[in-house]
């Protein structure tokens, strides 16, 4: 097989934050955490319940952006949607305009939220998903101006929010993996800031150092992420994505 | 009834409910005939797309009240996103489920319901016209008092809807549209063709007949009456109509072309320039 892609890096990445999740709903939005959400439920964690991007739960594996050959095993109106994420059986992976080292999220507008410089999605499902169920982070363009010392807008609620709520009202509260087109990065410290998982082939600690606004946790040691499997890179050329969706959002 | 029949029922300064989500089965028609009216002041409640695009462009709307405004296949709503960047609108923006329970809560007529959602975040910082509850029982939790959005009228759009005000939808979601008419005093609903009611499961099956008369107040016949928004399986979003349309936000100029050749038009004429114009 060709030479592995950092998409490719990147969506091998992705799909290992749902290891172990068992039988949730697996819900990554956007197409290369769609690729990566299947590819953990193609490979080695195949409970895992997915959806068609709109409304309903597929139980096959379809080309990540065509949807009209699907098995359908379940009807899940947006409505449901909140049913599910409010019971808790769900992880999503949002993208973040800006992310702060608690893991704050901001998807809503750019500058005062009472008159924006840039009005962006608005608060979305962001407050709500990050409250009630695990969460993950993808973005594809790792720069200072997304990893920031402080976030504009508090969508999705970090690490630090969470614990002023306190232990009963955080108790479904996670944040577990933040994946960029330069590393993996997660908040297993003891205070919860943003650590330095691992950095991707070809990219190195002071890559990721310099492309973040803030200061990172970083280990004495740092390993590099893994490289899709034979089997895994074959999922995702021929099964998955076939139409090479990941490699349109992907720079070096 | 007609569009004009709606819209003579609604005045300046009331708070209007529309249906649908982003850019799917929007009540257009209805919208398009209120930014031929003279209403002013609304108060817009939706899970928006170019409905509140539009009417904020115009001029019709001071307050906004909504989890997002989006296009869709263009993320970001244009003419939503000025009007915030330059002032003219005040924004209530809340959690999508959060809205959800708004709804519901108006719906049932109670002041609030609870959630998890929005803890946390800067929603209670800064709107705090959103408040908190503690659980009375033994567990003492604090959770947000999502709450009621209560409206003087709602706009939805049905596939299908017989005279009498049922209605019924044949695309793969209801959306919230149930808990609109539901929220509002009184609900009018357009559709794109109103049927026998005995024809109404002559297609489908009893699960797609959500919309009883219960819930409505009135009925428009409009073929069309979403363009250019999605209502499948009538007709999908014409995404070029929707290009020239978020296009408008780039000038005065392009913005008052598009009004004077589609708004300030009525609405049969509307109906034949669009599919003049390659729309279906």
């Amino acid at each position: 097989m060709t030479e592995v892609t950092r998409a490719e890096v990147c969506v091998t990445a992705i799909a290992e934050c749902f290891r172990g999740d068992g039988e949730i709903l697996c819900n990554p939005i956007g197409n290369t955490p769609l690729v990566g959400g299947r590819l953990a439920r193609s490979s080695f964690e195949p409970d895992l319940v997915i959806t068609d991007g709109f409304y309903m739960l597929i139980a096959d594996t379809p080309p990540v952006g065509e949807t009209a050959e699907r098995v359908i095993e379940a009807y899940n109106p947006y409505r449901s949607m909140f049913d599910i994420l409010w019971h808790g059986k769900r992880h999503v992976m949002m993208g973040a305009t800006q992310l702060d080292r608690y893991g704050n999220q901001n998807i809503g507008c750019i500058g005062d939220w009472r008159r924006p410089k840039a009005q962006l999605l608005g608060f979305r499902g962001a407050p709500g998903n990050t409250i009630n169920h695990t969460t993950s982070y993808w973005v594809p363009k790792h720069t200072p101006k997304v990893f920031v010392e402080s976030v504009d807008l508090v969508c999705g609620i970090g690490y630090d929010r969470a614990r002023e709520l306190g232990p009963i009202a955080s108790r479904f509260h996670e944040i577990r993996r933040v994946v960029s087109n330069l590393g993996v990065f997660d908040f297993e410290t003891e205070d919860n800031r943003m650590r330095l998982r691992s950095v991707h082939p070809g990219v190195t600690v002071g890559d990721v150092v310099e492309a973040t606004g803030f200061e990172l946790v970083v280990p004495e040691h740092v390993p590099e992420s893994r490289l899709p499997d034979d089997a895994e890179l074959r999922l995702i050329r021929e099964v998955i994505d076939p139409n090479g969706l990941r490699e349109a959002e992907v720079t070096g | 009834m007609t569009e004009a029949d709606v819209v003579a029922e609604l005045r300046d300064g009331m708070t209007i409910g529309i249906g649908g989500w982003g850019s799917r089965r929007k009540p257009m028609s209805l919208v398009r005939e209120i930014l031929r009216s003279g209403l002013r002041d609304l108060t817009v409640v939706s899970y928006g797309g170019p409905d509140v695009g539009l009417l904020c462009r115009a001029g019709k709307v001071s307050k906004v009240v909504t989890a997002f405004v989006s296009l869709d296949s263009i993320p970001l709503e244009p003419h939503y996103r000025a009007a915030r960047q330059n002032g003219s609108i005040e924004a209530v923006e809340l959690d999508e489920g959060m809205f959800l329970l708004g709804l519901q809560a108006a719906a049932w007529r109670v002041p609030f319901l609870p959630t998890r959602a929005g803890l946390g975040s800067d929603i209670l910082r800064l709107m705090p016209e959103i408040k908190t509850v503690i659980s009375p029982y033994d567990d003492g939790e604090e959770l947000v008092a999502a709450p009621a959005l209560s409206m003087d009228a709602a706009l939805i759009h049905m596939n299908r809807a017989d005279a009498a005000g049922n209605g019924q939808f044949l695309g793969e979601d209801l959306f919230m549209d149930d808990l609109f008419a539901r929220a509002a005093d009184r609900t009018y609903m357009s559709c794109e063709k109103i049927v026998a009611t005995e024809e109404l499961l002559s297609g489908a099956t009893f699960h797609t007949l959500r919309i009883s008369r219960l819930m409505t107040d009135g009925v428009v016949e409009r073929p069309g009456g979403a363009h250019f928004t999605e209502c499948a399986p009538d007709h999908q979003r014409d995404e070029d109509f929707q290009r020239r349309y978020a296009a408008t936000a780039g000038s005065d100029e392009a913005w008052e072309e598009f009004r004077s050749e589609y708004l300030d038009v009525s609405e049969d004429e509307y109906q034949q320039r669009v599919r003049g114009a390659g729309g279906d």
